[in-house]
């Protein structure tokens, strides 16, 4: 099968609207004659669902929370990127594109980059409209601050809930459409399969996690907004329910998987307390401003701090090693994500972790208190101070914090064109679901704007011109591939209901979670990685063997959601381990050990790794195949990255 | 960091789904870690419980970061627990001690029916919102951000009352089930802003008449929501609401915009 991925001719900054003017349109009355499937209802999938219904197509939206507003993007802290240069600091359309293709380490589409880039400007507007209550200026303007990576202040932002409001922007947006009965929703379902007919995506197949019916829907088209997957890690920063369910079974249908390795590491999360974690929580980047990274000079003080005899504030300034100051002059503290977390491992295999458990280092605001005032830094991070108090039961007034990198977010996801088309025909992917514009490093606040970006402003193009291609022929649920799929859906059910074993399946996902971690984390070596994919297979066998699974179908039933979802992820990570192992060479998030420069950077190897990998899936248990989409760089020229 | 483990009493609420009768049922919850969420707490309880073959108390919870609204509890007669300002999800177990017993109970109220166990039916504030909590504004063709703008003072009113995370610990609260801390907010938010001015009246319309019908009681401000609010809404914004809601009804709309033009 060959990847087209369809990238419009000519210059840069015109391929774009050309696109969208030879996009054929359907026209408003037959709009109303095309049912729409939307899974997901994060900031991907509530603004499509909105922006489609308002065209006046009919839209069946569906989530597994009880409510659309609890999607998992509410939690995202920081900002959201546009190239607005409110601030006259020189930002322009073209310098974000520059930024997120470098920061994505030559590893995205130009094209795809420069869209996001392009439309970032009408999201914020879009957002300001619907109400949602950015932080303005005294003058009344709307502010910004900078975040990782970026020389210029783009970042629009809501205190340190952005996420929640840009969500509820969208979802009120839903709401209204919903109300208008243009959108049918249905809450606290879960979608477990994709129904393909004559090659393209008809319909899918759900369970009301409340009865345990599974049902099946038709539609011309299915977009799926199920965020990203994490969650392969066990612990991470996301919420507990993400999952990657639905990409994976569309996988099994037939959607290619790209990029699946690509994991981003956030450097300053809490770090772990014991065993019975549950998750991870991050500490927003932008404490970097002001905090100092640090660890002690020798194991020997790191020993006694972790015992407890020694306290962080004894620690004389002589004995601290700040290691990314010494490191980076030039960018100190405020490293990229990736740099940041490698260097805090290492400082950890050194033998110099602090903490009870060793795995951590300081991020201390010291200096910073002392140039500012407690006040100062009180009013700037408070809210983060008293959340790292009320998990911690330690004053970062007094103490430096202690942090550690954790699994944050997933670039990686299912292979799409640039009309978020995947290869299956009316099978969509949006937000962090697809693995397009972030390469192989997403930096910070580009998500939410790539989620908003293809829900509101790039769908409702694109789609229109595959619904007016297929026509508004009717279509239902009679089909006899419904009925398959229904059936194949009910026998994996089932054959999850039968494991009466003497393993919850969440132990099983925490084993899956250390390996992962191990061998499959921060950096990758050949021999772990042929190491964690012997680990894994012996892992699945296991499970299939003696995974415990309680209950019922026809009821609520948690321990069947999670036995299901580990089950995908457990094959998940049997593809990233492939993935990881085929590219040898290190960009981004993705380091293998054998691939770095002298200074220990991340060193690509553009002749060879140019590419997107987009897996094929062959069938169970055998070996997926490997598709390349060769990258073109026609506008940047490609360079290491450095930030010494 | 407080070191030594715990072993509690829970009392559980047990309840197989809404057309069933529920009851107590108590767990030994032994060897939890003071530096334990409340919710990983009881992770670890469902795991026994499931290793036995048991089924594992059901709760709602999803980003356990305080901040979606999912989790729930009414923990030792408090909505997310005894201590202020934070949901279940944010509570640690080092603010309870060794031997303590727990009782835990879900949401109660007519308008947030039982799913099982621990977790209700919050479908209800949905749809209130859908009623007419937004602004109506079709993507595309709006004008930039910067053409309004927004004092800064009303820009960060408005942001203090859209923290609501919808989680109805006001309704769980409330001797009445009342949910007028939770529509206040969202009236409130858009009431101040100037993109929520033209549909301001027939909003608060409304969303009052929607919750009305999902049978949520009356506010007697006796302000027990503001107490054990999560994200710390005001009782303000009831009262706000309320002169919206009597505004709309006495005087026309337009004549109503007239008067408060330069106001909040
Ligand atoms: C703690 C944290 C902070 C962050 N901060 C920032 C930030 O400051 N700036 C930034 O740009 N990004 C940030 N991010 C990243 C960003 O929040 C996410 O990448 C983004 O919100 C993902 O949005 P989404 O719409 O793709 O998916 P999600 O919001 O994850 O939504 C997924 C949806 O799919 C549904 N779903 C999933 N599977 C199924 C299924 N099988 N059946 C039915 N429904 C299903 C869920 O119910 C949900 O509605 C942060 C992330 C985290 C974890
Ligand atoms: S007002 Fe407070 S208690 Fe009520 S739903 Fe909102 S956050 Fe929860
Ligand atoms: S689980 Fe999200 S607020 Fe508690």
């Amino acid at each position: 099968m060959s990847l087209d991925a369809k990238i419009p001719q000519g210059p840069l900054a015109e391929k774009w609207s050309k696109h969208k003017f030879n996009l054929k349109l359907v026209n408003p009355a037959n709009k109303r004659k095309y049912d729409i499937i939307i899974v997901g209802t994060g900031l991907a999938g509530a603004s499509a669902a909105a922006s489609l219904a308002e065209l006046g197509y009919n839209v069946k939206s569906f989530c597994f929370q009880d409510s659309p507003r609890r999607a998992h993007s509410i939690a995202a802290q920081g900002g959201i990127n546009a190239a607005k240069n409110y601030q006259n600091d020189g930002d322009s359309v073209y310098r974000l594109f520059y930024d997120t293709i470098k920061g994505g380490d030559y590893r995205a589409r130009e094209g795809n980059v420069y869209r996001l880039a392009e439309v970032s400007v009408n999201i914020i507007d879009q957002c300001v409209a619907q109400g949602v209550p950015f932080a303005r200026e005294y003058g009344g303007l709307l502010d910004n601050r900078s975040f990782g990576g970026s020389q210029v202040s783009r970042t629009f932002y809501a205190r340190g809930q952005t996420g929640q409001q840009l969500l509820l922007g969208a979802y009120s947006a839903l709401n209204r459409q919903i109300h208008a009965g243009k959108v049918k929703m249905y809450t606290r379902t879960e979608m477990l399969d994709v129904v393909v007919i004559d090659g393209h995506a008809k319909g899918i197949v759900t369970r009301n996690m409340l009865t345990g019916a599974i049902e099946t829907h038709a539609g011309h088209a299915v977009l799926l907004c199920t965020g990203g997957y994490s969650n392969v890690f066990y612990l991470s920063t996301n919420a507990i329910g993400s999952n990657v369910t639905a990409a994976w079974r569309a996988h099994k249908r037939g959607a290619f998987f790209g990029n699946p390795c690509y994991t981003q590491i956030h450097p300053t999360c809490i770090p772990v307390s014991g065993d019975h974690q549950s998750k991870l929580t991050l500490m927003s980047e932008s404490l970097r401003n002001d905090g100092r990274v640090w660890a002690p000079k020798t194991k020997e003080l790191a020993e006694q701090l972790r015992k407890g005899t020694l306290k962080a504030d004894q620690v004389k300034e002589d004995d601290r090693d700040y290691f990314l100051e010494r490191k980076y002059p030039a960018f100190g503290n405020l490293v990229p994500r990736d740099v940041a977390s490698r260097n805090a491992k290492e400082m950890v295999e050194d033998g110099r972790g602090v903490g009870t458990s060793g795995f951590a280092v300081f991020l201390d605001f010291a200096d910073a208190i002392k140039r500012l005032g407690e006040e100062t830094v009180a009013a700037k991070y408070g809210n983060l101070f008293d959340m790292y108090i009320q998990i911690t039961d330690e004053n970062p007034y007094k103490q430096p914090m202690r942090i550690y990198p954790a699994v944050h977010y997933t670039m990686g996801g299912l292979w799409v064109d640039y009309n978020l088309s995947t290869n299956v025909p009316g099978l969509y992917a949006l937000g962090e679901c697809n693995f397009s514009d972030h390469g192989a490093n997403r930096l910070g606040a580009s998500a939410l704007m790539q989620g908003l970006s293809d829900g509101y402003f790039v769908i409702p193009y694109t789609l229109g011109d595959y619904l007016a291609t297929i026509g508004p022929k009717k279509v239902d649920t009679s089909h006899p591939a419904f009925e398959q799929t229904k059936k194949e859906v009910i026998e994996h059910v089932n054959k999850l209901l039968a494991l009466k074993g003497t393993k919850t399946a969440e132990a099983y996902h925490r084993d899956l979670g250390h390996i992962m971690w191990e061998y499959c984390g921060m950096a990758r070596t050949e021999e772990g990685l042929i190491k964690a994919k012997g680990l894994i297979k012996a892992l699945k066998v296991d499970f299939w063997k003696n995974a415990k699974v309680v209950g019922e179908n026809e009821e609520v039933n948690a321990s069947l959601e999670r036995a299901g979802r580990v089950a995908d992820f457990i094959e998940l990570g049997e593809l990233m381990i492939d993935d990881a192992l085929m590219r040898r060479e290190s960009c981004g998030g993705h380091f293998r050990v054998e691939s770095q420069t002298e200074s220990g950077e991340a060193k690509r190897d553009d002749e060879n790794f140019a590419f997107v990998a987009a897996w094929e899936f062959k069938g169970e248990n055998q070996p997926e195949e490997l598709h390349k989409e060769q990258l073109v760089f026609e506008s940047v020229h490609l360079s290491q990255r450095n930030y010494a | 960091m407080s070191n030594g483990n715990m072993n509690l009493t829970l009392k559980v609420w047990r309840q197989k789904n809404a057309q069933t009768a529920g009851k107590f049922v108590t767990y030994k919850a032994e060897g939890i870690s003071p530096d334990m969420s409340f919710l990983e707490m009881l992770d670890v309880v469902n795991e026994g419980l499931t290793l036995k073959g048991d089924e594992p108390i059901h709760f709602d919870h999803d980003c356990r970061e305080g901040i979606c609204g999912m989790c729930s509890l009414y923990i030792n007669g408090h909505p997310h627990g005894p201590k202020r300002a934070i949901t279940t999800c944010q509570l640690h177990m080092r603010s309870f001690h060794d031997g303590e017993t727990i009782t835990i109970e879900p949401w109660r109220a007519t308008a947030f029916p039982i799913v099982k166990d621990l977790a209700v039916d919050r479908s209800a504030f949905d749809r209130i919102q859908q009623a007419g909590g937004y602004v109506s504004v079709n993507t595309g063709g709006v004008p930039d951000g910067n053409a309004i703008a927004i004092p800064k003072v009303i820009a960060d009113e408005a942001f203090n009352s859209a923290t609501c995370i919808g989680c109805g610990a006001c309704v769980a609260a409330c001797k009445n089930a009342s949910a007028m801390l939770f529509v206040s907010a969202k009236v409130t938010q858009l009431g101040l802003l100037p993109q929520g001015q033209p549909e301001r009246y027939r909003r608060v319309q409304s969303m009052v008449a929607q919750m009305d019908e999902e049978g949520f009681g009356n506010c007697t401000n006796t302000g027990a929501c503001e107490a054990e609010c999560p994200k710390e809404i005001k009782l303000t914004n009831i009262a706000r609401m309320n002169n919206d809601f009597l505004s709309a009804k006495l005087f026309r709309q337009e004549e109503i915009h007239e008067e408060q033009h330069g106001g909040a």
